[in-house]
């Protein structure tokens, strides 16, 4: 009995040692090197995998940012500029500093504002709507409703308002990875400089049509008037096919243009509420 | 007469063809008539008029862009009021020209009498030009350019030519009633295109469920090298593929055209556009539309100028009925809903389907069960089921190797589905995402 246990240890030992061997070799072998400054880097990033870089994960990402001399189009939105601080340490290097961004939803086209005119009873995804027709409320520009970017979102950060039948973003978790921005048929979706205390002032329509026609679908659709673009004073606003669009780059937050808009479409998000001695301004202001 | 099929796939939806046996009735030209100018596959055709301008009926006020794409005539008379962008039958707006009519005045070179002229004279290089010219299109519904089909490309023969009276769509009944009012002259729009296209054969393909057309076009081509088959019905037999392989029992390879083995497929519309282009000089600015619907009081046929609105012939056809729910541009099985009825009659328009709110809604989606009858009646031979869940995780790339392209949107899947589920919504989304990737590819 005992010279049975004995044996079956002797041979499995003997063939653990020959495959250890020949592993060994075969290692040896067909060894792959690998820069180790990249799993190095590749730990510092966040790990998402979300591909808000452009790269497929983070590890192709780690890659690039090793053999690339160039780090002008390279940057990790979900991490910010601190992981890239991190990455650049390992390697020795300088991170360029980017301002940090936010996902802006630019369609405020509620059923109040902008009434559906039909009912759409087809598969559900805003991708089939956008090829098929203008969609339930007739605006060819405005959101579908039916959620694409919502779906897309790895961080949480973006739900459908079931009131307004829009999207609504949740600054804090927003990373800026841009998925919801490829996955909006319609381009409604902006990545915009964050500023102080998550305050925004933007076009809430991408509508290009003639005022006339815009207007007819939608009650705050911008009709291209310019009144915006004049009253600007840092030269933030530009105007291109009926539309107004305010570079968040340029723009100093005076708010300026936002009581000017005949429509209502410049929305001011996340300022205090006007002092009480302009009470005349209190109805235009819309916070959120 | 045995009646002969296509093999693979196809379903039996419920025919409901309310409006068979209708004359063609012939609507005078709308008050304002609006004609897009992009009617047809290919590039849109580049506008002539300028606003302001007087227009005569059959008067070219867009011509052709490009190899593919077709000439475009003023179907009414009048004055250019606007060339501006107007909703089409999706909502979007596309550049259109707006006439307001006044009167009915004709070109003089259009021969308008019911006169049948037969024989005719002209060589095939003539007969082409004069289809080109004529802006003819394929009036089954994909709209692409006759004159295209007609060029044979080098290094293929054609032996065939096949004209589609099958009309396998429930409730349209244009064809039908063409078969019927018009043979003769649809005969001779058929060896026109014989001649046009250098074959000795044509076969004339009509499904069962008209053996009053079969008769009489049976009759009709007594005596000529056109030949009428019967056919079981079956949809989509009305699908160029389908109705190669139940005529001539030739399967058209994956991502190839009927011409690849040696056939080409006109609708019976279109050879009636050819006889009147070619015989009377009159270009293609009117064609028959089925206006129908279970609620509807007059479910008609209408020969109606292109640029009508929809709304004008359904009130022609007795008004919008009060629980209609839909208004479906096409038939049942492959027509769109429209958002609208404000939008015009184009090339392309077989019929407008007025679906009550029984009929119109949508069953609940259910999860896939795994039946797999999407791919029993696949006529293309796909796995629907397996396309639809590609496309709904944007897995585009795995769609092509799938053959995704080959799908001829019938919405036989669609139809069968115990489970309710959008296949065709999904594929046709699919299918145009996969489009891109190619065309991007091939650009590179």
């Amino acid at each position: 009995m005992s010279q049975i246990i004995i044996y079956t240890i002797i041979t499995l030992v003997a063939i653990g040692a020959t495959a250890a061997i020949i592993l060994y070799f075969v290692a040896q072998k067909f060894k792959v090197l690998e820069d180790p400054r990249i799993d190095e880097v590749e730990a510092a990033l966040p790990a998402a995998n979300c591909g808000g870089c452009g790269f497929p994960g983070c590890h192709n990402f780690a890659e690039t940012l090793v053999k690339s001399e160039n780090w002008d189009n390279l940057f990790c939105p979900v991490g910010g500029n601190e992981t890239m601080a991190k990455a650049a340490a390992i390697l020795g290097r300088e991170a360029i500093e980017q301002a940090p961004r936010v996902a802006v939803v630019r369609c405020n086209g509620t059923p109040e504002f902008r009434p559906r005119i039909n009912s759409y009873d087809g598969a559900h995804t805003c991708a089939i709507i956008h090829s098929l027709y203008t969609g339930e409320a007739g605006c060819p520009f405005g959101c579908l409703g039916e959620g694409d970017c919502v779906v897309v979102c790895d961080f949480d950060a973006i739900h459908m308002d079931p009131d307004t039948d829009l999207p609504v973003v949740i600054d804090d978790k927003c990373t800026a990875c841009g998925a919801c921005v490829e996955a909006c048929p319609r381009d409604i979706i902006e990545l915009r400089k964050k500023n102080k205390k998550d305050r925004k002032i933007f076009v809430s329509c991408i509508n290009e049509e003639k005022g006339v026609v815009a207007k007819k679908n939608c009650s705050v659709a911008c009709i291209g008037c310019s009144k915006c673009f004049n009253v600007c004073p840092h030269e933030a606003i530009t105007m291109e096919n009926n539309l107004a669009f305010i570079d968040s780059d340029k723009c100093k937050l005076c708010r300026k243009c936002v009581p000017v808009c005949p429509t209502g479409a410049i929305l001011e998000l996340n300022f205090p509420p006007p002092r009480k001695k302009e009470p005349v301004e209190a109805s235009e202001t819309k916070t959120d | 007469m045995s009646l002969k099929t296509f093999s693979r796939g196809g379903v039996h939806p419920p025919e409901h063809k309310l409006s068979a046996g209708n004359k063609i009735i012939e609507l005078p030209p709308p008050e304002v008539a609006v004609i897009p100018v992009a009617q047809h596959l290919g590039a849109p055709s580049k506008v002539l008029v300028n606003r302001g301008d007087q227009v005569k009926v059959g008067q070219l006020i867009a011509e052709s862009a490009g190899f593919v794409s077709s000439n475009i005539h003023s179907s009414v008379s009048g004055k250019v009021l606007k060339v501006d962008q107007f909703m089409d039958s999706s909502g979007y707006r596309r550049l259109a020209i707006q006439i307001q009519v006044e009167g009915d005045q004709w070109l003089d070179t259009i021969d308008r009498s019911d006169d049948l002229v037969r024989n005719s004279v002209l060589p095939a290089e003539d007969i082409r030009k004069k289809i080109l010219e004529a802006g003819i299109v394929g009036l089954g519904g994909a709209t692409f350019p006759s004159h295209v089909k007609l060029m044979v490309p080098q290094g293929k023969t054609s032996e065939y030519l096949l004209i589609n009276g099958v009309e396998c769509e429930p409730y349209l009944t244009a064809d039908h009633s063409l078969m019927m009012e018009r043979s003769e002259e649809l005969l001779s729009g058929i060896q026109l295109l014989m001649k046009g296209l250098g074959v000795e054969r044509a076969i004339i393909g009509i499904e069962n469920n008209k053996p009053d057309a079969i008769q009489k076009m049976q009759q009709v081509v007594q005596g000529s090298s056109v030949a009428v088959q019967g056919l079981k019905v079956k949809y989509p037999q009305g699908g160029e593929k389908q109705l190669v392989k139940a005529l001539l029992k030739r399967e058209v390879p994956s991502g190839g055209l009927p011409i690849d083995v040696g056939v080409v497929v006109f609708n019976v519309g279109t050879a009636l556009a050819t006889y009147e282009a070619v015989m009377k000089n009159r270009p293609l600015i009117d064609r028959v539309v089925t206006v129908t619907g279970k609620s509807l009081e007059k479910p008609s046929n209408f020969q109606v100028r292109i640029g009508t609105p929809v709304s004008y012939l359904i009130e022609q056809a007795g008004g919008l009925p009060e629980n209609t729910a839909k208004v479906i541009n096409g038939g049942p099985m492959m027509g769109r809903a429209l958002s609208t009825i404000d939008v015009p009659v184009v090339k392309g328009s077989s019929g407008i389907l007025l679906m009550n709110e029984d009929e119109a809604r949508r069953k609940e989606v259910k999860p896939c069960i795994r039946c797999a009858k999407c791919v029993t009646v696949c006529p293309m031979g796909l796995e629907p089921y397996l396309l639809m869940t590609l496309s709904e995780k944007s897995l585009y790339e795995g769609m092509e190797p799938e053959k995704v392209m080959d799908c001829i949107e019938c919405g036989s899947c669609s139809y069968t589905c115990p489970s309710s589920r959008p296949l065709l919504d999904y594929i046709r989304l699919g299918k145009g995402e996969v489009g891109k990737i190619m065309r991007a590819s091939s650009a590179v």
